[in-house]
């Protein structure tokens, strides 16, 4: 969609955190992906203008990093966890029985837009094992059956609730905005820690046992 | 038997841990006050004093990182946070700002004080976005309380704090791709010197830390030198995060001092999963050379470690038992450094390449003896001939799998394929027997 002259605030705003503008570059990329869903090559030439880039600066940035999305995803995006422990754990069998169940492979879309699929590298929750994202969020000790159930409740605009994060799973442009820096609100919904986080302090409160 | 020492965890029963009254209950902010009334180079010294050495990866000192900065150079000065916590099977960068993204900013607001810089920046990975709710909140919170912003506690000292979410690039932990990225770049390493101390974001002095270094100051500051050298070993002292994960009956964290044991933290967490033994794991993630069974009371400290041929890295120990594939974990971390390979560096950009190929047709059993010689060659041409050390970790798996378990390569040559079968190490097949 053509960026308003409310979005051109907003990009403004982001712009003034930084010391110099070009630092501005990743949030307003987030940005983008808030607006359309992925990097349009309109939001690569709105973002050039406002920080005074050519668009290939821009698209060497867009293109370096594995979030920014050159195509439309799905409106909850699963990331299955294929490193090497989630996978060995269970994650490539919950990726192979996940893209069968939908029957779309990595970076695909199923046809409804609703759900896309990314096998992706390590999400810092390998206590949590095997590990799914949605949209950026914490799905813990996922199973096959688990990610099939999820999916299917995406699908039907009924996902579960993440893990360790807000009470109801957001659209991948609603969390695309708050990486930008736009904040929800939701910062307190949600647990401190899951018991793996706690483990260590609970065994020490029981005198080391 | 070493006991646990919880404190950056020691709150995270509290369902508002995460919230400023939560974190200002359990005696969060006094650290500021305290450090505030003393000379920076005074905060500086006592870091020194107390031996705190980097948790992201290197054990650089932190106190001697900080004193590198150049005083009275009329420059700005920069303190960067680095939250990107992307390396393989390490988590406890992540748990800790769910969790209490306060006791961070309270370390920066200390450190940034110390190198006197008056604005301080976040580089949080962007895959997590609840993570990201809480942190912007908690420097919402800490600017409404007037621990940032301008003149803090009174003290003449300004702070502005700036969060910037990364978008998917391991390469961005390393120092220097991180400034490149937060300067609005793609993330790429520099060549060094100069270093970031003289010439860092903006090229101007800046100190770049780990999240759990720079959240250990507070208590630093707080309960004083002694009380910080109460716990660890001769020349890694203190407490810190262990993070354990794989096939053992309880993952999770454990602050301990260092220098505890695998087989100390493994007794505490149940031991390694019901019928099975241990048969490799990493002592820092996947860059740090594996170890097996034998190095159980190797102590986890930055010497420990290292004399015995791998690196304390982040101390993430993932755990993983013989019903394992040792190639198969290589190759799928193989992928992984060649998916995150920034392509600056030849060595690293084609030869992680090569690496996939060559561990793709030994996995499948393609291979003969002589290509296990050629694969070590390869690794000696991309280790140490890059500008970062990603290269050095991406042969890391390879080199030691192969010390280690040469027969198991060598089984896939002889049986036409893997002798494994993956779904033994799985978790549901554990559940479903």
């Amino acid at each position: 969609m053509p960026f308003t002259s409310e979005h051109e605030a907003t990009m403004d705003t982001i712009i003034a955190k930084y010391p110099k503008s070009r630092s501005a570059i990743m949030p307003l990329l987030h940005f983008a992906q808030a607006v359309d869903g992925y990097v349009t090559p309109a939001s690569i030439e709105k973002i050039a203008e406002k920080l005074e880039l050519s668009t290939a600066e821009v698209t060497a940035v867009s293109t370096f990093y594995t979030q920014y999305q050159s195509k439309p995803v799905g409106e909850y995006h699963v990331g299955v966890c294929i490193n090497t422990l989630c996978a060995v754990m269970g994650g490539d069998a919950i990726y192979e029985s996940v893209t069968e169940h939908l029957g779309i492979s990595n970076h695909e879309t199923t046809s409804d837009g609703k759900v896309s699929i990314e096998r992706i590298e390590c999400n810092a929750a390998c206590d949590y094992a095997p590990v799914v994202m949605v949209n950026w969020e914490f799905y813990d000790n996922q199973t096959p059956q688990s990610v099939r159930d999820l999916v299917d409740g995406a699908r039907t605009g009924n996902p579960p609730a993440p893990t360790r994060g807000p009470k109801t799973l957001r659209t991948w442009k609603q969390n695309s905005a708050v990486l930008a820096g736009i904040s929800d609100g939701l910062a307190n919904e949600g647990v401190s820690a899951g018991e793996p986080s706690k483990l260590g302090l609970n065994i020490a409160a029981k005198g080391g046992k | 038997m070493t006991q646990l020492t919880p404190v950056l965890s020691a709150n995270w029963n509290d369902s508002d841990s995460f919230t400023i009254a939560g974190y200002k209950r359990a005696g969060g902010y006094a650290a500021v006050t305290k450090a505030l009334a003393m000379q920076p180079d005074e905060v500086i010294q006592l870091v020194k004093d107390a031996g705190l050495r980097g948790r992201g990866g290197a054990g650089f000192p932190t106190g001697m990182k900080w004193g590198f900065i150049p005083q009275g150079d009329n420059k700005e000065h920069y303190l960067v946070v680095n939250a990107d916590e992307s390396e393989p099977g390490t988590c406890k960068d992540m748990p800790l700002l769910l969790a209490n993204p306060h006791v961070l900013i309270e370390g920066m607001i200390i450190a940034s004080y110390a190198i006197r810089a008056n604005h301080a920046f976040i580089y949080l990975r962007g895959e997590v976005v609840h993570v990201f709710r809480r942190v912007q909140q908690a420097i919402e919170d800490a600017c409404a309380a007037g621990l940032l912003g301008k003149n803090i506690g009174g003290k003449g000292f300004d702070l502005e704090l700036t969060l910037h979410a990364g978008a998917g690039a391991y390469i961005c932990g390393e120092e220097t791709a991180l400034l490149d990225s937060l300067e609005g770049f793609r993330g790429q390493p520099r060549l060094r010197p100069p270093f970031p101390a003289i010439a860092g974001l903006y090229a101007k002095p800046t100190v770049v830390n780990n999240v759990e270094s720079i959240a250990s100051v507070p208590a630093i500051i707080n309960n004083g030198v002694e009380w910080f050298n109460s716990m660890g070993t001769e020349k890694s002292k203190g407490f810190t995060l262990y993070s354990l994960s794989g096939h053992v009956t309880n993952p999770g964290q454990f602050e301990a001092p260092l220098g505890i044991t695998l087989r100390e933290l493994l007794d505490l967490a149940g031991g390694v999963r019901k019928g099975h033994q241990i048969k490799f794991w990493t002592p820092g993630g996947s860059s740090t050379p594996m170890f097996t069974a034998e190095h159980l009371d190797i102590p986890l400290d930055y010497e420990g470690v290292s004399a015995a041929g791998s690196m304390l890295g982040t101390k993430a120990l993932q755990i993983f038992d013989e019903t394992t594939c040792v190639l198969r974990a290589a190759l799928r971390w193989t992928e992984f450094y060649k998916h995150e390979s920034c392509g600056k560096c030849t060595p690293c950009r084609e030869g992680t390449w090569w690496l996939v190929q060559m561990l793709k047709d030994l996995e499948a059993g393609k291979g003969t003896e002589a290509d296990l010689e050629k694969l070590l060659d390869l690794c000696d041409n991309i280790a140490g001939r890059s500008f970062c050390a990603l290269a050095d970790g991406a042969v890391a798996p390879i080199i030691s799998s192969l010390k280690y378990f040469r027969d198991e390569y060598i089984a896939h040559q002889t049986q036409g394929g893997c002798p494994f079968d993956p779904a033994a190490s799985t978790l549901f097949e554990s559940v479903a027997h």
